[in-house]
């Protein structure tokens, strides 16, 4: 059975990688091939690292308040590179009236604080099936 | 051992592991016999006394309450001033700025990792212009402030200076904190710009300015808030933060600083997390490791060198999303423990900071809720009410013991820079970070409101936004600066920068003049960064 791939990234300049970390190392648990960008990528960095690893998801850690900024950013990167079946989910502190409106540019996971990393391994699971081939 | 059977006691006992928040397991009673060794005057003292284990001061908070100093700032630095001046007029007894990413991490608002995030974690400070706005109408002489500020702490700190200066406010008389504190950025926070190294020299530079110049500037604040947020135990942020002191006293001795010079300067900041007496204890075992160390390892003679001064903070980590009134209670226990542990200074969180930064509201509740502590509940009447106590005090020594342990572990690695370089405590902390993960996911540790007592119907709160004009003003203020400034005097004062880091000259008096030039921390910065380069980590999961 092939692996789900996922980048797991720290956009922007906060360096708080408690979530990220702990999140990489539940994903890499539940059996996905995870890689952890590190600190302070930009969006760029971000579609070049999902570019390169084939990766079928990118998981987002924003805690800082720069979601509106760099979601649409790499989005619409990805959108470029053509890489529009690659799943992109956002944890961190993210306010309920932004919510919808990363919807609505193609996020379709956004897991904030208290989320039990179980439900993030499953929604990534599920998500990703048509594009690993379960 | 009398206490825990597990065996008698096994079929009464409810659920759950009897554990701290740390995972440290817990007799069901202490007694005697579980102190049998303590020594009230070699181990405890009287407050005052050495090892300070019951409290610097000998009559504890009847002198002086401890100061509530609420960390606040965001947006422009017109909105951060205001909201100074209201915490101020609420009886608020001390300044703490939070800056946002782009000035922690040296970068001005046009640089493209600002994305975003102009004004948004904090003030921005870009310029002097921007200093001399947040604190415009402040008498810097007469209040004291704490800056948390770290990889440009210098930068910052110089333009404090200015803007006192142009107070007319002598910096003999200036007293407040810088955090400075660049080895728990590697550790932790991650709020790193130079290699470890470089960065300790400008901290030493500090702390050689300031003996001579600042007196009263507290010019480090050892920091293990930010590890306990990290994950760590409380153990471990008790021995990484000591340890993390022991490496800044000996870079000072090493540059050729007298100990007793600036180690009176020195102050620390715990995390008060809430693990009610695992707390106390951690604080009370601070004062104690650290009176040793200054004394038996360092040979400090003034007894201020010995005592362990701490601000402290309630846990953000701790707070949650769901059912956010819920962190009121949270915090106010918090600040309990840091109150009975004896702190000097003490910041309480609000309610929604899991959501956001702050609301007035909800910062105006954070602050009473610290003078409902201080002047309803009775425990600043007396000093270290818990001392004696058969569990605090075996908590204290058993939290000691085991900071003692990291600290021969670390010394044999050749001190915390080398340990921070090899990834030792990062490693350790992503451990313990993961560990309590799990323990919470499988309801060994309870959170309520989130792993259980969960109310699915819950009403949203309303929280602050903030301006997403800021970063588009602040950029306007910027290419004001530049164009009104004498561009030459700023070249001048940079180049001298770069050659002074270069060589072994104080950056202090080099950065205060790049400063008067209107040089901006974006500036600065690089000019060290063309120097001595950037550090980047290797990711640790």
């Amino acid at each position: 059975m092939q692996k789900i791939r996922v980048i797991i990234a720290k956009p922007g300049l906060d360096g708080h990688d408690r979530g990220a970390k702990v999140i990489a190392r539940a994903l890499r648990d539940a059996g996905m091939e995870v890689i952890y960008t590190g600190l302070r990528q930009t969006p760029e960095q971000i579609v070049a690292a999902a570019l390169q690893e084939d990766a079928d998801a990118i998981g987002l850690s924003i805690l800082s308040g720069a979601h509106m900024h760099i979601c649409p950013r790499v989005m619409e990167l990805l959108h470029e590179k053509g890489l529009n079946d690659v799943l992109v989910v956002v944890g961190g502190i993210i306010p309920d009236v932004d919510i919808p409106k990363l919807n609505a540019i193609g996020i379709k996971g956004i897991f904030l604080p208290g989320t039990p990393m179980q439900e993030i391994v499953e929604f990534i699971t599920r998500n990703t099936h048509s594009r690993v081939g379960f | 051992m009398k206490a825990a059977s597990p065996a008698a006691g096994a079929s009464r006992e409810r659920r759950g592991s009897f554990t701290t928040i740390s995972g440290r397991p817990i007799n069901e009673l202490y007694t005697p016999a579980d102190i049998a060794s303590l020594d009230y005057a070699r181990d405890l003292g009287d407050p005052g006394d050495f090892p300070y284990t019951r409290g610097i001061h000998a009559n504890g908070y009847r002198g002086k309450l401890w100061t509530m100093r609420q960390f606040a700032g965001f947006g422009m630095p017109e909105e951060t001033n205001q909201r100074y001046k209201q915490l101020l007029k609420a009886g608020g007894t001390g300044l703490s700025v939070a800056f946002d990413l782009p000035t922690l991490m040296g970068r001005d608002p046009d640089h493209e990792l600002s994305l975003g995030e102009v004004g948004k974690c904090g003030v921005n400070v870009t310029s002097l212009a921007d200093m001399e706005t947040l604190f415009d109408g402040i008498d810097l002489g007469g209040i004291t402030t704490s800056m948390t500020i770290n990889s440009p702490a210098s930068m910052i700190f110089a333009m404090y200076l200015v803007v006192a200066e142009q107070q007319g406010a002598a910096w003999e008389s200036l007293s407040g904190t810088i955090q400075n504190d660049i080895l728990k950025e590697f550790i932790a926070q991650k709020e790193y710009i130079y290699p470890p190294r470089q960065s300790m020299r400008l901290i030493t530079d500090i702390f050689a300015f300031c003996a001579e110049r600042v007196p009263r500037w507290n010019t480090i604040s050892i920091s293990g808030y930010h590890i306990r947020e990290a994950g760590a135990t409380a153990a471990q942020e008790l021995a990484f933060t000591l340890r993390d002191g022991i490496e800044y006293v000996q870079y000072g001795v090493d540059a050729g600083l007298d100990v007793d010079t600036f180690a009176p300067r020195l102050s620390f900041f715990f995390n008060s997390h809430s693990d009610f007496f695992e707390e106390i204890a951690k604080y009370r075992a601070a004062r104690r490791i650290w009176a040793h160390v200054m004394r038996d390892r360092f040979k400090a003679k003034n007894p201020r060198s010995w005592q362990l001064r701490f601000h402290s903070q309630t846990a953000g980590v701790s707070l949650t999303a769901q059912q956010p009134y819920n962190n009121v209670v949270r915090t106010a226990l918090q600040a309990m423990a840091a109150v009975l542990g004896g702190t000097q200074s003490l910041h309480t969180n609000s309610l929604d900071e899991a959501l956001a930064l702050p609301t007035e509201e909800a910062a105006t509740l954070a602050l009473r809720t610290q003078q409902i502590i201080a002047h309803e509940t009775g425990v600043a009447n007396l000093v270290d009410p818990l001392g004696g106590s058969y569990f605090v005090e075996k908590l204290t020594a058993d939290l000691e013991e085991e900071a003692l342990a990291y600290f021969d572990t670390i010394d044999r690695m050749g001190g915390m820079v080398a340990a921070v370089e090899t990834g030792y405590p990062q490693r350790e902390i992503a451990e313990s970070a993961y560990k309590f993960q799990q323990a919470v996911e499988q309801r060994d540790k309870i959170i309520v409101g989130v792993n259980d007592f969960v109310n699915p119907e819950e009403e949203p709160i309303g929280i602050l936004y903030i301006d997403e004009t800021t970063a588009e003003r602040q950029l306007a203020k910027l290419n004001r600066v530049r164009q009104t400034r004498d561009n030459g005097r700023v070249r001048a004062a940079l180049d001298a920068l770069k050659q002074g880091a270069r060589g072994s000259a104080n950056t202090m008096p080099l950065l205060i003049e790049a400063v008067r030039a209107y040089a901006t921390v974006g500036e600065m910065c690089d000019a060290l960064r063309e120097v001595w380069g950037e550090y980047e980590e290797t990711p640790i999961i």
